[in-house]
């Protein structure tokens, strides 16, 4: 088996404990003064790889973790803190501040950069918790023409090039297996990401942080969906207290539900 | 965004130790929690329970705990005739719980008779509800006329039973009390009616970009006028100050009904004695406070959690002062934990230390700002210096607001953790910083010598631990044991109290009096101190009506 040269994309979103709001003009999600951080998926897809180095799954050793994201500025943060958390190095893709990608985009930009960082396992995360696509993953293994393993719950080197990847399905898990090169999408129960601690921190800052834009991969922020409005769900009535048994009986008689 | 709400019960499932604090997700949460969430408890309990609180037995009477306490027998038996006129005054139905001339209300009594721990049990047979200062000022005179003893009770959230009856006190509930009466958005002061619940008001003051000065785990249920009456300290005390100096006037009702209108709304005012001040604290023994005025800060928008392991006490003071030199104005909070408290908490939750290795003492700092930016950098640079200097040993900071919220965990959990293992002897004490810890390992020395403390069932000592507000020179001392056992108590009392005496600690830093601690107050206040605070209470209340047994 090759050295493992694993490339990690991932995505600057609002924090999974803030509660999004939707903008005045229904366009989309607030975004500005609003909490961001890495998306959980993403921070399981750098925990994976940096356990795989750290235990020695790979029979042939990872030489590399490299960690990549397309946003403003601020992505820059979140390459950091997946530095701090064991990748070696960062590629920050500059795009302008609400000028979001489609899942197609971002799919061929991995793709340009999958050949240009000559990787052999990209593990991402199955979606990300903003736009819910749950797509890239599997344009960019259809882009490559490499197999996938999406909603990965376990990944295990075999013999040869092999990987085996326990997914999680309706009733039960599946497992599959193919050969690298290949693309695999992580589910939440794959591992539990680490906290940082302050030496990686630390250490994160000198680490590489390429700084490129969408042109240095041959892809342009063509969008083929158009939003036409955003707006909130339906706010949850209230419930209402009966008085006794026959009190409910008439009620649910009335809502017809008996 | 749909699948955020279908994504949070997994993520809450695979994390366990990664609690939302988010109060709309938080009663789903504690279905799927097996354990209630730290948040919702104080992040400090005191002394000695001695059966587990999860259990759902009856609390032993607190006038067979304490046999010394004689029910006063100036004080008149509740007749029908005296519920006949609360309810003619108070009118509603639901105002008046009767157990007086109805047998079958003792269930709906009990919550308002035993404290949440178990710990304090009244015989009270009758609760009260008034809905105006009003009602509460003719309760009172009537009480006062006839000589009927009354128990002022907030959210009953208090740790030393001051909320709870002895005897047939009557249980004044300010529940029905719970208006939020006017907020002035330019100067940030809130009017408000004694029975708000801390955590309703908080949200009101947050979504108007305002925060309640006073922050504590029982927020949940506690109400803002049992917070002033006893003086709450809780997590925001080092950034926004005591009750004692955010509370701008009150409304109180004194024994005899009349009507203390002091509800000033102005920052400064120099006008003679300031009564208001003898309220706060006072747990209900010369009035009962029904409305509140409060000055509130300005929310901070940025917050970030930074959590670190010490090799030694010395090292925490150093860091702490280097804390307040370098992050000064945004420090918020600065929490000392002991290794003895976190090897509790992961024994009891099972979850994965945020450090991997093991150090005698960890820190929690806090830090809140308006700029997010800002607020790391400063704190990643102070992070970074006091590791270099070698003061810090290891530590991590949190990256999302999961992060910040699962180390927190590990700051407030220590008192469920702790209840969740049996029954814990608690002091709340406050020493001056050096010697802060010195508490701690006196007192573990000295249940060791006892032969008291060890890993096997056959001590009933499991452990004797430290943790607390450092910003605050405020340590809580938990000595966790696997039974009830007579020496236990002997070892620790009064050697707890004397050490603190014999350094003008004081004996109950935030959890007030009460029953519990009234005969230690000794401890901590002279002779001279002690004579005046009765000379308060018999000038307000002459017949000594309110909240009886307790405080002094």
């Amino acid at each position: 088996m090759p050295a493992l040269r694993i490339l990690v994309p991932v995505k600057r979103v609002i924090d999974y404990a803030v509660k999004p709001r939707v903008n005045k003009a229904q366009t989309g999600v607030e975004t500005a003064g609003v909490k961001h951080s890495m998306n959980p998926f993403d921070e399981l897809s750098v925990e994976e790889s940096v356990r795989i180095r750290e235990k020695n799954r790979a029979p042939g050793g990872v030489e590399d973790i490299c960690v990549l994201s397309a946003g403003p500025k601020k992505a820059e943060d979140i390459l950091r803190t997946a530095m701090s958390m064991g990748a070696d190095r960062g590629i920050h893709v500059d795009v302008k501040e609400g000028e979001d990608l489609e899942p197609l985009t971002v799919a061929k930009l991995l793709k340009a950069a999958v050949e240009q960082e000559k990787s052999n396992l990209v593990i991402l995360g199955k979606q990300s918790i903003d736009d819910d696509a749950n797509q890239t993953g599997q344009m960019l293994a259809g882009l490559l023409g490499w197999p996938q393993a999406t909603q990965a719950s376990q990944v295990e080197f075999g013999e040869g090039d092999t990987v085996s990847v326990t997914r999680e399905v309706d009733g039960g898990v599946e497992t599959v297996r193919a050969k690298l090169p290949m693309v695999i999408t992580t589910d939440l129960r794959l591992n539990e990401p680490r906290f940082a601690t302050l030496q990686n921190i630390m250490k994160a800052k000198k680490k590489p942080l390429a700084k490129k834009t969408l042109a240095d991969f041959g892809v342009t922020a063509e969008r083929r969906l158009k939003v036409l409005k955003v707006t909130e769900p339906p706010a949850r009535q209230g419930g209402g207290k009966v008085e006794d048994v026959d009190g409910l009986i008439s009620k649910l008689k009335g809502l017809g539900a008996i | 965004m749909t699948a955020r709400p279908q994504l949070t019960p997994v993520l809450r499932r695979l994390r366990l130790a990664r609690i939302s604090a988010n109060p709309s997700r938080q009663a789903a949460l504690e279905q799927s929690l097996p354990c209630p969430v730290a948040r919702r408890f104080s992040t400090s309990r005191p002394r000695p329970f001695h059966t587990t609180p999860a259990v759902s037995a009856k609390a032993k009477f607190t006038s067979e705990t304490y046999p010394d306490i004689k029910r006063d027998s100036r004080f008149a038996q509740l007749t029908g005739e005296h519920v006949g006129y609360f309810r003619s005054l108070l009118g509603s139905e639901s105002a008046v719980i009767d157990g007086v001339t109805n047998d079958r209300a003792a269930d709906d009594i009990e919550p308002f008779n035993s404290d949440w721990m178990r710990k304090y049990r009244g015989h009270c047979k009758l609760v009260l509800k008034p809905g105006s200062t009003e009602e509460v000022s003719k309760i009172l005179k009537y009480c006062n006329d006839n000589m009927l003893a009354v128990v002022p009770q907030g959210g009953n959230t208090g740790l030393v039973g001051g909320s709870v009856p002895v005897f047939d006190e009557i249980v004044i509930s300010m529940s029905r009390m719970n208006q939020i009466i006017e907020f002035d958005e330019v100067s940030g002061t809130l009017v408000a009616e004694a029975g708000c619940i801390l955590e309703v008001v908080d949200q009101f003051l947050a979504s108007k970009g305002y925060i309640f000065p006073l922050d504590l785990g029982a927020k949940g249920s506690c109400h803002i006028g049992g917070n002033v009456s006893t003086n709450a300290g809780g997590l925001r005390l080092l950034r926004y100050g005591s009750l004692h100096g955010t509370v701008l006037g009150i409304e109180a009702v004194l024994a005899d009904g009349t009507v203390v209108d002091d509800l000033c709304k102005l920052r400064k005012n120099n006008t003679g004695y300031d009564l208001k001040q003898l309220f706060i604290g006072a747990e209900g023994t010369i009035g009962i406070i029904t409305k509140v005025s409060i000055h509130c800060p300005q929310r901070s928008p940025a917050q970030n959690v930074a959590f670190f392991g010490l090799e030694s006490f010395d090292k925490v003071q150093q860091a702490f002062r280097e804390a307040k030199g370098q992050l000064s104005e945004i420090l918020s909070a600065f929490e000392l934990m002991d290794e003895g408290s976190q090897a509790l908490v992961r024994q009891v939750t099972k979850n994965e230390s945020p450090l991997e290795g093991r150090y005698p003492f960890y820190c929690l700092i806090e830090t809140s700002g308006s700029n997010a930016d800002h607020d790391s950098e400063k704190l990643q640079a102070f992070l970074e210096d006091v590791m270099e200097k070698g003061i810090v040993s290891d530590g991590t900071l949190a990256q999302d607001e999961t992060q910040i919220k699962s180390l927190w965990t590990w700051r407030e959990g220590i008192t469920e953790a702790l209840s969740h293992l049996g029954g814990t002897y608690k002091y709340d004490v406050s020493i001056p910083l050096k010697e802060l810890y010195q508490l701690v390992e006196d007192t573990r020395a000295r249940v060791d010598a006892a032969g008291l403390l060890g890993d096997t069932d056959e001590y009933p000592v499991r452990a004797v631990v430290g943790y607390g507000h450092m910003g605050d020179a405020n340590l809580h001392l938990n000595v966790s044991t696997r039974r009830f056992d007579e020496r236990v108590e002997k070892v620790l009392e009064p050697f707890v109290y004397e050490w603190i005496a014999a350094r003008q600690g004081s004996i109950s830093a935030e959890h007030g009096l009460g029953v519990m601690k009234k005969k230690f107050i000794g401890y901590s206040r002279n002779p001279t101190i002690v004579g005046l605070m009765k000379n308060i209470k018999n000038t307000f209340d002459p017949n000594g009506i309110l909240n009886p047994y307790k405080y002094l």
